[in-house]
C-alpha cells in the first residue's frame, strides 16, 4: 500500500485564538516496501500527519473543503480514499497498524492474553475460534520476543518496561497490518530495550509488514534504520531523501533545531581535516570505508 | 494537541476586565448576582445590563462567544420560562386585558405570569453572561488564587484553606495532562479496533472500559509519583507555610468594586423606592 | 567531607525483586558522580533511600553527617534536592514560578526570599525567560529544567537525578546535562546523576555500575568505557563513539578510546591519508 498526500492542510483550534496550523499544504509520498523514518522536532506536525493515516484525524468533509479555494487534497492510504467521508476506517486501520508513544499506557486487560487478542477480536468479521484466537495471540507475543507461556496470563502490569511496550506492540501487530506506524517506539527505554525495540522492527519488516514508518528523534537510530526520511518543519516536508543524501546537510539540520548523527559529526570533522569519507550514515558503512583509506602500516 | 488549549473558558486577551484582581471579579459576581435578584422593575434589569454591556465590551471578548455560553443553558431558560408561564398563579393587570389569559385544567396562563417568565429569563441570561465574562477573563489559576485568598478567614475557624488551595492548584496542573492522556489511549484504543466512535450504544459504553483502566492507572502512577516529589521538596503537614503569591488591588479594581457596590445599593433603594413600580 | 554516606546498608521491596544488602558507598562534596545500570537495576532505589523516601532495613546513610532519621528529615530534604524522571508529574502548580516558589514555601520563607530564591534558581537553569509560562506549554526539557529550579529554590548542597534524562529527547537531554554540569562547577553542587545513557557518564568525574542492587564497577568514565565487555554482561550498551573507535581497532585502525567526535576525527586523520 502507498500512502500518498498532497496539499493536506490541518489547523487545531480553527478560528479561536489558539489557532495552530499544524499542516500547511504538506505533499509526502511513502513507498510500499519502505522502511521510512519521519523526523522534525516538537510541534513541526509529524504526530498529526501519522494520525492522519489511519484515520484518528480526519479531513473536514469535502463540501466544506471546497468552499475554501478550490481544494485539492489528496490522501491516499492503499485503496483507502481517506478524502471521502464514506470510506470505511474500519478496515483501514486493520491495515494500517499504529503504535503510539509510550504504548504501554493501552494496555488495559487482566492477561496479556486478553490484551493481545483485543484488536483481533475488534477487527475480526465474525467471532474467531478459540484456536484461531490462540493461534494468531501466540504468533504476535512470540514475535516480539516475549516467552508465551510465561506471559499469557500474567497481568499486563506486572510486566517490566521492556516487557510492557513488547506487549503492547504485540497488541498492533496481531492483526498483520500492511503498514506499521510507530511514535517513537524506543522512547523511554534503556540503550538495551533500545536495540531490541529496533532489531523487532527490522524482524517485523523483513518478514511480513510491508512497510514501517517510524517517527523519531534519534538522528542515529534513523540513520541506522531508515531507507528515506522526510523532515518536517512548520507543517510542511523540507526534504524527503535517504540518509545518505539528507545527513549530508549537516548545517541546515542544525539551523533547524535537529541533531545529525554521531557519524555526520565524524564525516564533517574528518572532511575538515581533509579525509572525506563518502559513506550512507550507518556505523558499518563510516567503519568500513574508513578502514578502506587505512595506509599500509597502521599508526 | 488537547494541551494546548487551556482548557476551561479563557480567552486571552489583553483588556480593563482581563487585569483586575479576580477577587474584585469573583465578588463582583456575586454582588450582581444578587443585585438581579433584588431588581423588581425593568428599569433596574436595564440599568443591570448597560452595566454588563458595557463590562463586555471593555472586555474585548467577541460577542459570539458569549452568546455560545448562552446555548449551554438554553435549554434550562426555555424549561423554567415555560413552566411559569404555564403555571404561574397570580392575578395582577398589567395592561388592558383580563388577569387570567387562558385556563385549560391545571394550566393557567396570567398577566401575571408572563410577565414574571420574562423577568426569569432576562435574569438567567445575565446571570450567565456575567459568570462567563468571569471565566473568559480569568485564567483557571488565578481563579484558583482569588477563590483562595476570600477563603483565607475561613483559617480561623481551622477550615484547611491551604490545604484545599493546594488540592485546586494540583488538578488544575493535572487536568491539562489527563485530558492528554485520555486522547491519547481512546487513539489507541481506536486504532485497535475498539467501537468508541462507531456501533451501538451497548458497545460504546463496552469500548469505553479500555479507556478507563489505562487512564486510572496512570493517575495512580502519577499521584505516586507526584506525593514523592513533594516529599522531596520538604512538604510535609503545611504548618509554618508561607505564600509567595500576594494578590494586588489596584485603581482598577477600586473603580469596579465601586461600580459593583453602586450597582447593589442602587438596586436596593429601587427596590423599595420603584420608578416604574410593576 | 563526604555527602553522602552509605553504611552497610540493607533493603528489600519484600516482593521478590532484587534486594540491596551491605551497600557501601559515598560521594564526596563537590563531585560529579554517575550511576549507571539498566532498568531495574536497583540504581533509582538508591536515590529513594536518600533522602528518607524509602526506609531502609539495616545499616545507616549520612548526609552531610548528618544520619538520616525521622528527625533530621526535613533537615536533609533541604539539602539533597531530588529531580526525577517524569516531566509531568513533579510540578504541583500551573505556572512555573508558582511551582518554584512550593519548596521555599513549604520550609516557611518570606516572601521576600522566597523572590530571591525563584530569581537565583531560575537564572541557574536558564529559565527566566518562562517565569510566567504555563507549564503545560513547554517542552519536556523545560519542564525539567523548572523541576531543578524547584529543586534548586531550597538551596540544596547536593542533588540526585533520578533518570531525569530519560523521558526526553536528545536536545532535552542534552539541556539538563548541561545545566547540572554548570551547577556542579558554579555552584559547587554535588551531583549524582542516575542514568542509563553512557554518554551523559561520560562527562562526570566517577561513575558507578549497578547491577542487581550491587555496585559492580567503579573508576573514572574511561576506566569504565575500556572494560566494554564487562558493560555487556550488566545490560549496559556501549556509547556509539565506543563502538566505532571498537570496530576501527579491530580492522586494524589504532585509534584509542576518545568521547569527542573531533578528537576522534583528529585521531583517524592522523592514521589515514
Amino acid at each position: 500500500m502507498r500512502i500518498v498526500a498532497e496539499h493536506l492542510t490541518h489547523i487545531y483550534n480553527e478560528g479561536s485564538p489558539f489557532a495552530v496550523k499544524a499542516l500547511d499544504d504538506l505533499s509526502l509520498t511513502i513507498e510500499e516496501g519502505e522502511f521510512f523514518g519521519v523526523i522534525g522536532h516538537t510541534g513541526s506536525g509529524k504526530s498529526t500527519f501519522v494520525q492522519y493515516l489511519n484515520g484518528l484525524m480526519r479531513l473536514p468533509s469535502s463540501k466544506k473543503r471546497r468552499k475554501k479555494k478550490g481544494d485539492r487534497t489528496v490522501l491516499q492510504v492503499g485503496e483507502f480514499d481517506l478524502t471521502r467521508k464514506k470510506t470505511d476506517f474500519r478496515a483501514l486501520r486493520r491495515k494500517v497498524g499504529m503504535v503510539f508513544q509510550y504504548p504501554e499506557s493501552q494496555l488495559f486487560a487482566e492477561t496479556v492474553f486478553e490484551d493481545v487478542a483485543f484488536g483481533y477480536k475488534n477487527f475480526a468479521e465474525k467471532k474467531p475460534t478459540a484456536e484461531e484466537l490462540e493461534r494468531v495471540v501466540r504468533a504476535a507475543i512470540e514475535e516480539t520476543g516475549l516467552d508465551y507461556e510465561s506471559v499469557r496470563n500474567a497481568s499486563p502490569f506486572d510486566l517490566s518496561g521492556g516487557q510492557k511496550r513488547r506487549a503492547a506492540i504485540a497488541g498492533v501487530i496481531v492483526t498483520r497490518p500492511e503498514i506499521l506506524v510507530l511514535d517513537e517506539p524506543a522512547a523511554g527505554l534503556d540503550p538495551l530495550g533500545k536495540r531490541e525495540v529496533m532489531e523487532l522492527l527490522h524482524k517485523l519488516h523483513g518478514d511480513w509488514c510491508k512497510t514501517v514508518v517510524v517517527v523519531s528523534h534519534d538522528m542515529d537510530e534513523i540513520a541506522e534504520n531508515c531507507t528515506r526520511v522526510a523532515v518536517f518543519s512548520d507543517g510542511k516536508v523540507l526534504y524527503s531523501e535517504p540518509p545518505r543524501e539528507l545527513f549530508k546537510r549537516a548545517e541546515t539540520l542544525q539551523a533547524l533545531g535537529l541533531d545529525i548523527p554521531l557519524t555526520a559529526k565524524l564525516c564533517a570533522a574528518l572532511e575538515k581535516r581533509g579525509v572525506p569519507i563518502d559513506c550512507d550514515f550507518t556505523i558499518e558503512d563510516f567503519v568500513k570505508k574508513t578502514l578502506a583509506r587505512k595506509g599500509g602500516e597502521s599508526c | 494537541m488537547l494541551k494546548d488549549v487551556s482548557f476551561g473558558q479563557y480567552y486571552p486577551v489583553e483588556s480593563f476586565v482581563h487585569h483586575l484582581d479576580p477577587r474584585v471579579k469573583i465578588v463582583f459576581l456575586i454582588v450582581y448576582i444578587v443585585a438581579i435578584f433584588l431588581a423588581k422593575e425593568f428599569l433596574a434589569l436595564g440599568i443591570a445590563a448597560a452595566l454588563l454591556l458595557l463590562a463586555l465590551i471593555v472586555s474585548r471578548v467577541p460577542l459570539p462567544k458569549v452568546i455560545g455560553a448562552l446555548r449551554g443553558i438554553l435549554f434550562l431558560v426555555v424549561f423554567t420560562a415555560t413552566v411559569n408561564l404555564l403555571f404561574y398563579q397570580g392575578d395582577k393587570v398589567y395592561w388592558d386585558a383580563p388577569a387570567v389569559l387562558f385556563e385549560w385544567k391545571i394550566i393557567k396562563i396570567t398577566q401575571e405570569g408572563i410577565i414574571f417568565s420574562i423577568f426569569l429569563v432576562i435574569r438567567l441570561v445575565l446571570l450567565m453572561v456575567c459568570s462567563s465574562l468571569l471565566t473568559y477573563t480569568t485564567t483557571p489559576v488565578s481563579l484558583t488564587d482569588g477563590v483562595e485568598s476570600l477563603l483565607a478567614p475561613l483559617k480561623w475557624i481551622k477550615f484547611p484553606v491551604h490545604a484545599l488551595a493546594l488540592v485546586m492548584s494540583i488538578a488544575l496542573r493535572f487536568i491539562p495532562i489527563l485530558m492528554d492522556e485520555t486522547q491519547r489511549i481512546m487513539n489507541a484504543q481506536k486504532a485497535r479496533g475498539s467501537s468508541l466512535d462507531t456501533g451501538g450504544p451497548a458497545k460504546r459504553v463496552k469500548a469505553v472500559v479500555p479507556v478507563l483502566v489505562p487512564l486510572l492507572v496512570s493517575a495512580l502512577r502519577r499521584a505516586d509519583e507526584l506525593g514523592e516529589a513533594m516529599e522531596a521538596r520538604c512538604y510535609s503537614d503545611g504548618k509554618n507555610r508561607t505564600k509567595y503569591k500576594k494578590l494586588r488591588f489596584t485603581w482598577r479594581d477600586l473603580l469596579a468594586f465601586l461600580l459593583g457596590a453602586g450597582l447593589l445599593a442602587g438596586m436596593i433603594v429601587m427596590r423599595y423606592f420603584p420608578v416604574f413600580a410593576l | 567531607m563526604k555527602a553522602l554516606e552509605f553504611q552497610n546498608v540493607s533493603f528489600s521491596y519484600g516482593d521478590g525483586a532484587f534486594a540491596i544488602e551491605n551497600l557501601n558507598f559515598s560521594v564526596e562534596e563537590g563531585e560529579f558522580v554517575a550511576v549507571l545500570g539498566h532498568n531495574g537495576s536497583g540504581k533509582s532505589t538508591l536515590a529513594r533511600l536518600s533522602d528518607g523516601l524509602l526506609t531502609l532495613d539495616k545499616g545507616e546513610i549520612r548526609c552531610f553527617g548528618i544520619p538520616l532519621n525521622e528527625k533530621n528529615l526535613l533537615t536533609i530534604r533541604k539539602d539533597l534536592g531530588i529531580v526525577f524522571q517524569n516531566p509531568d508529574s513533579q510540578a504541583v502548580a500551573s505556572i512555573v514560578e508558582d511551582d518554584v516558589a512550593f519548596g521555599p514555601e513549604n520550609i516557611g520563607l518570606s516572601r521576600e526570599e522566597i523572590g530571591k530564591r525563584i530569581d537565583f534558581a531560575l537564572r541557574a537553569t536558564g529559565m527566566e525567560e518562562f517565569r510566567r509560562s504555563m507549564l503545560s506549554r513547554l517542552s519536556g526539557g523545560q519542564k525539567q529544567r523548572a523541576a531543578i529550579a524547584g529543586v534548586l529554590a531550597l538551596k540544596p548542597r547536593m542533588m540526585i537525578l533520578d533518570e531525569a534524562t530519560a523521558m526526553l529527547d536528545p536536545k532535552g537531554r542534552r539541556e539538563i546535562v548541561e545545566v547540572v554540569k554548570k551547577l556542579n562547577e558554579e555552584e559547587g553542587i554535588t551531583v549524582l546523576m542516575i542514568t542509563h545513557f553512557m554518554e551523559e557518564a561520560m562527562l562526570c568525574g566517577r561513575a558507578v555500575v549497578m547491577n542487581r542492587g550491587e555496585i559492580v564497577m567503579q573508576g573514572t568514565p574511561s576506566e569504565i568505557f575500556e572494560r566494554h565487555e564487562e558493560l555487556l554482561t550488566f545490560g549496559l550498551a556501549l556509547p556509539r563513539i565506543g563502538v566505532i573507535c571498537k570496530r576501527l581497532r579491530e580492522g586494524g585502525l589504532n585509534v584509542p578510546d576518545v568521547l569527542d567526535p573531533e578528537e576522534l576525527a583528529k585521531e583517524i586523520a592522523s592514521c589515514v591519508s
